[in-house]
Formats: C-alpha cells, structure tokens, sequence
C-alpha cells in the first residue's frame, strides 16, 4: 500500500481515539479531503520544482508510536540551551513528555495544544486562531491538520514581557523503525506582549523520519515575536516547516532559521501584514554538505501601506549539498511606500555542490522601495591569501572566511547563550575551532 | 636573511618577473621603487606566497630554506610579512580576534601553546599606544569601513604584534596623510632590529625620508637596473623614472 493510501486509510482509526470536539473533528475530516485530492505536492507544482519529496513518499513510516518511550534527561540535556532557564515543550516521537518539559499557565499560558485544543477556558482562542493562519487548501497544511494531534500552544497576554525564552524541541527516539510526525504549533502573542522561542526537530538515532510542521503565529499589535529554528538533525531526518505568521501594526516579527543538518528540509516561511508599520525580518544561514538539501520558500505579503520587511539568507554549500531558495514579495495595491528587502548570498566551496536561487518580486503599488539581490560565489582567494600570509592556516582561513560570511546573520540573534551556541555548530560544521569566542 | 636569485614569475602566463637578484641582510632596510607596472607588487606577492602567481624559475631563500617549497601560511611561519597595499575586510571578525586567531596559529606552528590572554592583551595594549590606535578601534571588524589611514596602521599594527624577520610594506605610504605617514614610519623604525630586515615597496620617495633606506633599488620591466643607497631615491624623486628607462 503506497504511504498516502494509508495516511487515508488510517485515518477513521486515528479519528476514534482523537477526543475532540465535533467541530473540530469535521474540520479535520475536510482537511484530509483536501490532501486525498491533491497529494502531496511534486516536481509539476512550481512551488516544488528543485525539491521532489517522492523518495521521502515511497516508503512507509509508523504513523503513531504504540507507547510512549521516555528518555533520560542525560541523553538529551545538549540539545537544551541549559544555561539559559527556559520554558520547555518536549514531545518523543510525537508524543508528549511531561518529564522533559517545563510548562506554564502563571501569566502566561506555555503548553499542549491537546489542552487548548479541549478546554473550555481556551475554546474562544481556538476558534478565532486555530486553523485560521494556515491556507487550509494547502495539501501538506491539510494532511498535518487531518493528523494533528500534538504540538505547543502558546499565549503571551497583553503587555506580558515573557523573561525566559520557550523552547519547543520534538525528539524522535528510533524505537519506530521510521516514523511520520506531524507536529502543530499554535502561537498568539496579544498586544505589546514579548516573546522569544527556539524551536528544534532532533533525532537520537539514526532512522527515517519525516516531520511535516504546521505553526501558526499571530502578532497583536505593539508586540515583538523572535523565532529561532535551529535545524541541525542527522542525515536520515527530514523536515516540511510550515509557518505562517499574520502581524497586526506596529508589531515586530522576526524568524532566523540555522539549516545544518539534516537529509531533506523544507522551510515554508510566511508573512501576512494586517496593519500599518510592521516590521518582519527572515534571516537564515545555511551549511550543508554531503547529499543534504535544503529549500528556503519565503513569502512576505506587504498588505498595508508603511510597512518593512526584510530578508536576509546565507548559503554554505560544499562537497554534493543542494540548497534552493524561492523568496516571494508581495505588495498589495494599497501598500504604499513598502520597504522590502531581499538578499540571498551563496558560497558553494565544492564543484558538485549546488544551488537555485530565485526572487519573485510582485508589486502592484507605485510607491514603495524595493529591492532584492543574489549571489552565488566562492571564497575570495585575494582574501584567503591575507589570511593566510598570517599565518592562519588554509583550513582555518577558509572557515573564518565563510564565518565572516554568515556573521551578519548571527548579529541579529538577541539570546547570547543561543548566539554562543550557533558559532559553536557552525565551528563543528566547517570543522576547525576558530579560536575565539563571541 | 634573504637571497633572491634570478627570479622569473608569472600571472595568468604574463611574465611579470624576469631575472630579479636581491640579497637583504639581517638589520638592514631595503627600498624598491619603480614605475607603475614594474612589478614591485608581483615581487612582495610572490615572496609572500600568492597563489595567484607562479614562480617560473630562480630561488628564493630565507635564511638559506627554499621559501618556494612553503605555502603562504608557511612563509608566515617562518617569519615572513606582508603588509597589504589594499588589506582586505572581513566583517563580524574585529581585530583582537583576527590579531589573536593569527598569533595563536604562528605559535602553534611552533609548537608553542596559546599565548595566554593576559599576556596578549598587554602587548595588543603596548603595541596600539604605540601606533596611537584607539581601543575602540581593536573591537570594530577588520577593516571594515576603515578610512585607507586605518588600514595601514592595522597593517602595521599587525607586524607589530606578529613580530616577523622579514616585513615587506606593500604601498604603506599611499592613502596616508603626513601624520600617518609619521606614525606609521615611527612603528616600523620601532621595530626595527639587528634581527630583522623590512623591504619598502613605494613609488615615491616621501616614506623613506622616516624609514631610512640602507639601499634603494630600482625595478623596471621586471628587473632590477639599478641598485644604491637612499641618495637613489632623492635622484628618482627630482628625475622621475624616465631615465631609467633607459638604461633598462
């Protein structure tokens, strides 16, 4: 049985178990209408061109794990930011792990969306957010609606300033021989509220899994939202990122995603402007080698005049990595005087490695600045040289180069302990220490 | 210190060196001056280790070791420098972390551990007052948005820390203004030593009334056609390089 047929088979089962409240249970019957009709999406869809998921699709995965498996904090403690105090959502092969996590309801509300999603207290909430972020038409959004049954959900309440960062990580153990998780997150950040979260996908072994993420962000108005990815997974772990952020005026939103490992990922990064003077920031430094591909699809859509988005993403690509970026501006009619911004700087160190690079720029009003630029490059050998004739071998030299490179990415990044962190990974991934710390 | 012998080097298959002879001793400073396209910079670049350019034939020795055999970083090793007519910007690195990522892999070369960071800092401190080079200045990214005047004395202040045998100052005079220029002079006369040799590459004569040339050799077409002392250089300054054509 191919693995769609069984996403569509398994389904009722899966609805049964599921308590949910009747609506909800409708919405979800609809959702996997939706992905029985289109599928998932192919090489034909324009979105997908440079990146096929049929190797990922032609394989079967476990789609719900029989029991819950625990792991000890020791195994998994690297993978938290642990000298920062945070708050923490942790799931093990999609299933939550009330040990390993550390949530809220004092002021803020840091929790399961299983909770939200049946509490009467969170019912208003869930109707007017869940579900509403996301296009429903979307067969990847639709499948991981039909299926969802996990993932944090986050409140901020008005003029809440959230001290620690949040932490959402989804571990999968390998007890599954492969698995398909579908993790959805629900984020509302009310008016003049702060809130800074960090989410990761880690496997602990290496095994095929598939993630398919939903998240949906809303940011009230005078509130600032930091979102850091941090994707640095093993060979055999793929990752389909959905996100979808809607601001509301005078808010600030920012994702920075650090694509470092993994087998396949897919980052679908989306901004939707609801008022006037937002800002949105999409930043993201990429380093890859091996067979590892990584496809950054970005769309900002500039619906209301006065508003500034900008893009910002780094590629390392070495020995036969691919990496695919596709980022879309949108300006309505009415949104004038736009800022957007959009930049996408390649270094490929290897003559296998490869990147597709792609700017769609759509502007339908006559007033605004607009501007976007790419470049695919090799290190500069003038400059390699200086370094060199320092002293500082040629390894070295390189990997302070491409640092160099990603730094201004990294500049932006406002949690020391993460910044310190992402150096560090990015030291380990060009494989030399670069002798200082940040 | 060095001896340079017959030297032919090439870029992109241009012969730009054809048969360079210079022999610089420990304690001595040696200027080389020339017209545009003599290939002065080629010299400094292949002493160096630029990959861009091929050394075709001839020997370069330092202190009797074949340098050809050596990469860039290798040379450095050694102890040779090169301060950058056009020193190049690295952003996010400032320059006490480039300062001490260098220092650290010269010494580590040596077999030496890293120099502890009390004792860089006191040297990184020592060696700005000297180059009059602000502190806040140490903490920018190297190079970047640096005036020409700024990326000299970085230049120098980078000798200064690194302490080479054999400096070659690239073109350190252009870009600077007269106080520069005296700053600049006073560090390297600093540094100087019976130890050390440094090599002037300049086409004008205005660096070595601070930096006083032992001798002053003349580069054309790539070759040297003419060898003295600093008197050279005062007669190049009033004649300009035409009549050196000539004897070319």
């Amino acid at each position: 049985m191919e693995f769609k047929e069984k996403l569509i088979s398994s389904h009722l089962a899966f609805e049964d178990v599921a308590d949910l409240p009747e609506n909800l249970h409708q919405s979800r019957i609809s959702a996997l209408k939706v992905f029985e009709k289109k599928g998932f999406p192919t090489k034909k869809d324009e979105a997908w061109k440079y990146t096929s998921l049929l190797n990922l699709v032609n394989q079967d995965y476990s789609l719900f794990p029989r029991d819950v498996t625990n792991i000890e904090l020791k195994e998994v403690k690297k993978y938290f930011l642990y000298d920062t105090d945070t708050y923490k959502v942790i799931f093990i092969d999609g299933a939550y792990s009330p040990f390993l996590s550390n949530t809220t309801h004092d002021g803020i509300d840091v929790c399961l969306l299983s909770a939200a999603l049946t509490k009467p207290k969170y019912k208003k909430l869930i109707e007017t957010y869940f579900n509403k972020i996301a296009p429903q038409e979307d067969s990847l959004i639709a499948l991981n609606t039909s299926y969802a049954k996990e993932g944090a959900f986050i409140y901020i309440p008005r003029s809440i300033d959230t001290e620690k960062p949040i932490e959402i990580i989804h571990f999968s153990s390998g007890k599954e021989k492969a698995i398909w998780l579908q993790p959805r997150n629900l984020i509302v950040v009310d008016q003049n509220a702060q809130v800074q979260i960090i989410e990761r996908h880690q496997s602990l072994k290496d095994h095929p899994v598939v993630t398919n993420s939903v998240t949906e962000i809303y940011v009230h108005q005078d509130a600032f939202m930091d979102y850091y990815k941090l994707q640095n997974d093993l060979e055999t772990a793929s990752l389909i990122d959905n996100t979808f952020i809607v601001q509301e005026k005078n808010s600030h939103a920012s994702v920075h995603t650090f694509s470092l490992g993994g087998k396949l990922i897919r980052n679908n990064l989306n901004f939707f402007h609801k008022g006037e003077h937002i800002l949105s920031t999409l930043k993201g430094v990429t380093i890859l080698k091996g067979k590892q591909h990584v496809d950054h699809c970005t769309l900002v859509h500039h619906a209301q005049p006065n508003c500034e988005s900008h893009q910002d993403y780094k590629g390392i690509f070495s020995e036969r990595s691919e990496g695919v970026f596709n980022g879309q501006i949108l300006v309505d009619k009415i949104a004038q005087k736009t800022n957007a911004f959009q930049q996408n700087n390649n270094i490929l160190l290897d003559d296998k490695a490869s990147v597709n690079t792609k700017p769609q720029l759509e502007i339908y009003a006559d007033d605004v600045k607009c501007s976007h630029g790419c470049t695919i490059g090799q290190l500069d050998e003038e400059a390699l040289f200086y370094l060199r004739s320092r002293g500082i071998p040629k390894k070295e030299a390189k990997a302070l180069m491409t640092y160099a490179f990603a730094n201004n990415v990294l500049e932006s990044v406002k949690l020391p302990s993460l910044k310190k962190r992402i150096n560090k990974q990015i030291a380990n991934k060009l494989g030399v220490s670069l002798g200082f710390e940040l | 210190m060095l001896t340079i012998e017959n030297l032919y080097a090439q870029i992109e298959g241009k012969d730009i060196l054809k048969g360079v002879d210079l022999d610089v001793k420990a304690g001595e400073v040696h200027a080389i001056m020339g017209p545009n396209g003599s290939g002065k910079s080629t010299l400094s670049s292949v002493i160096a280790g630029n990959e861009s350019y091929q050394m075709t034939a001839g020997k370069m020795l330092l202190r009797g070791n074949d340098l050809s055999e050596l990469d860039a970083e290798e040379r450095a090793h050694a102890g040779v420098f090169l301060s950058f007519q056009y020193p190049i910007e690295i952003p996010g690195v400032s320059v006490t972390n480039f300062i001490k990522t260098a220092i650290n892999a010269n010494r580590k070369a040596k077999g030496l551990k890293d120099m502890p960071a009390s004792e860089l800092l006191k040297k990184i401190r020592e060696k700005a007052q000297m180059l009059d080079i602000d502190s806040k200045f140490l903490s920018r990214s190297l190079n970047e948005g640096f005036s020409g005047g700024e990326k000299k004395r970085n230049e120098i202040f980078q000798m200064a820390m690194l302490e080479p045998s054999l400096a070659i100052l690239d073109e350190t005079d252009s870009g600077l203004d007269i106080d520069a220029l005296k700053i600049v002079a006073n560090g390297v006369n600093k540094l100087k030593s019976k130890d050390n040799a440094v090599i002037i590459i300049t086409h004008y004569q205005r660096l070595l009334d601070h930096i006083v040339p032992d001798f002053v050799h003349v580069l054309f077409d790539g070759k040297i056609v003419k060898s003295g002392t600093k008197e050279l250089a005062h007669e190049l300054e009033a004649k300009g390089y035409d009549w050196i054509k000539e004897l070319a």
